[in-house]
């Protein structure tokens, strides 16, 4: 059910991203969510993609750190509210968020979690009636 | 003319000096023979018995001592005194292996800080003076051997250590010290701030004495300029007794060596050939009269030159110029010595990879050391939390190491400049040994 997610080394410097995302278009690699965390000295480029494998090959090829991470994603209505009470459900249940991002939709929002345990909190949502994004939607 | 402390010893002539020096190294090679079983078994090696030694002409015959022999004999392998007769220990920072730690007898210790008693009459120090310690206190000789000579020379005492330098400025001002003691780098930063706080017609400095690491002729031309005072420099090695071994005179033009203590040779570092005076070469020392803890032609991997050239002081010891360069890699930042292969293991020990680069440079006077490692996928996480926990065992690891603080910086694979396959260690920006 999880969504594999690469995590890519960056420095903290003008120009570092055009590198990584020009390499993944050379391997015909679409994104389909992006996010960065940023230090004062380096990166990380979070990415999901739609043939992981390619990416993974093509990035580790042109000497790039990646490491590759099971998260979580779930769908929601796209209404006032609805991230609110997906936070709820987790909190709920004792489960941390490690970080997450989000992006909208035509009429869903998704939003991919990064936590401990990633059945628990599949189980979790779905037992609140969120739904979760699967692979195959990517 | 002069300000000496010991003026019969400090002008002798060449004939006396050299007298001195012989019955010296005459009696040192047959106590250590006699004593130190390390020192035995390598004149004995080398083919050379205490009788070959008659004069200093013959002290081309001893082996040579590095670091790595202080190493093999740590702690108490080159001792020539037994325990019981020594009062004192002083140590250089870093690991065992890296680290000096040497030995003092009460008399050792009066050598020592009479050699730093006439560095202090050198740059003028009379009784009269309040003279400012603001070298380190503890282990590291800057503190406990310029003390020692302040109290020879019979100056009031201030055992400031380092730091703190609002409160360096309050005593300085209030207690009216004339003479300052600390590294180059500290002293350009205590004038730094005692301008930017107005008190620069409050003090009533007239002197420096300013050590234990390299600076150019800029720096000192500054600090005197700001501080209104003559800055003088003044070296030495734990290993050979502390700061004072040699040190300047009015002249500015190279410090002189304490010749009836040590003696100075200046060698071709790759062949161990003796190069005349005036040649450029790693210095050498000899102690000629030191009980627990003598060296004989100990290497100090300073690169330098000698003069024997009169000097107008009065003074006739030889004159080394300041060190141009090492012959080995280690760097000195904040006054603390470091060697790459210290930082290299920290980093392994880190799980980082030995891909690393070290960047030296100087910000507002002060030394900054900074070491770029490349990210590895072992250690890459998609946690920035993770990576930070990382990056600080790494800077706590170094700091318990080096003993000063080292940023840390995780650059991408590959990204450390390498020339012909291999990185490029050290990057030292401070251009302090560019005047030659």
């Amino acid at each position: 059910m999880a969504i594999k997610q690469l995590s890519i080394f960056v420095e903290n410097k003008t120009g570092s991203l055009v590198k990584a995302t020009e390499v993944l278009a050379e391997a015909g690699v679409d994104l389909r969510a992006m996010s960065i965390a940023d230090t004062r000295d380096f990166g990380i480029l979070r990415i999901i993609v739609n043939d992981t494998y390619a990416a993974v090959t093509a990035l580790k090829d042109n000497g790039f750190v990646v490491n590759m991470t099971d998260v979580v994603g779930c769908v929601m209505e796209d209404k006032p509210g609805a991230a609110g009470e997906m936070f709820a459900a987790l909190a709920e249940a004792g489960i941390a968020i490690k970080y997450m991002y989000g992006f909208a939709g035509k009429n869903e929002a998704y939003a991919i979690i990064r936590v401990d345990d990633n059945t628990l909190c599949e189980k979790v949502l779905l037992s609140k009636g969120i739904k979760l994004l699967v692979p195959e939607r990517l | 003319m002069g300000n000496y402390y010991q003026e019969e010893l400090e002008c002798a002539s060449r004939e006396k000096i050299i007298e001195i020096q012989n019955a010296g190294l005459v009696k040192t090679v047959k106590k250590v023979y006699e004593n130190v079983e390390y020192y035995r078994n390598k004149m004995d090696a080398a083919g050379v018995k205490p009788e070959d030694i008659k004069s200093i002409d013959d002290l081309h015959k001893l082996p040579f001592l590095t670091k790595d022999d202080l190493r093999d004999a740590y702690p108490y392998g080159l001792m020539a005194e037994p325990l019981e007769n020594c009062v004192r220990i002083q140590s250089t920072s870093g690991t065992t292996g890296r680290r000096v730690v040497a030995f003092y007898t009460q008399p050792d210790l009066d050598m020592w800080e009479e050699c730093c008693a006439r560095a202090i009459m050198a740059a003028g120090g009379t009784k009269k003076d309040v003279c400012q310690v603001c070298y380190g206190y503890g282990l590291f000789t800057g503190g406990p051997g310029l003390n020692g000579g302040s109290h020879k020379v019979g100056c009031l005492t201030l055992p400031m250590s380092s730091g703190n330098t609002d409160r360096q400025i309050q005593f300085m001002v209030d207690l009216e010290a004339t003479i300052l003691c600390c590294t180059p780098s500290y002293a350009a930063y205590l004038a730094e701030s005692i301008n930017e706080k107005g008190y620069r017609d409050q003090i009533k400095l007239k002197a420096g004495i300013f050590g234990a690491e390299a600076w150019t002729e800029e720096m000192r031309r500054d600090i005197e300029k700001r501080l209104g005072i003559k800055a003088y420099d003044i070296y030495g090695l734990t290993e050979i007794s502390g700061p004072g071994v040699s040190f300047e005179c009015e002249e500015q033009q190279g410090m002189h060596i304490n010749e009836d203590h040590f003696i100075a040779e200046i060698i071709d570092p790759k062949t161990g050939e003796v190069l005349p005076d005036g040649e450029v070469g790693e210095l050498v020392f000899t102690s000629i009269d030191k009980e627990a803890f003598p060296l004989l032609r100990y290497r100090t991997k300073d690169i330098c030159v000698l003069s024997r050239k009169p000097c107008s002081c009065g003074r006739t010891h030889v004159r080394m110029s300041k060190p141009m360069g090492r012959s080995d890699d280690m760097l000195i930042v904040k006054g603390v010595n470091v060697f790459p292969s210290q930082i290299e293991q920290v980093l392994l020990q880190q799980g980082l990879t030995s891909n690393y680069q070290i960047i030296v440079d100087r910000e507002k006077y002060s030394d900054t050391i900074e070491v770029l490692v490349e990210m590895t996928p072992e250690l890459f996480s998609d946690s920035v939390t993770d990576l930070a926990a990382k990056e600080k065992d790494v800077v706590a690891g170094l700091k318990s190491m080096l003993g000063i603080y080292a940023k840390v910086r995780i650059v991408e694979p590959k990204s450390i400049v390498r020339s012909e396959g291999k990185a490029v260690r050290v990057i030292d920006r401070r251009n302090l040994y560019k005047q030659g």
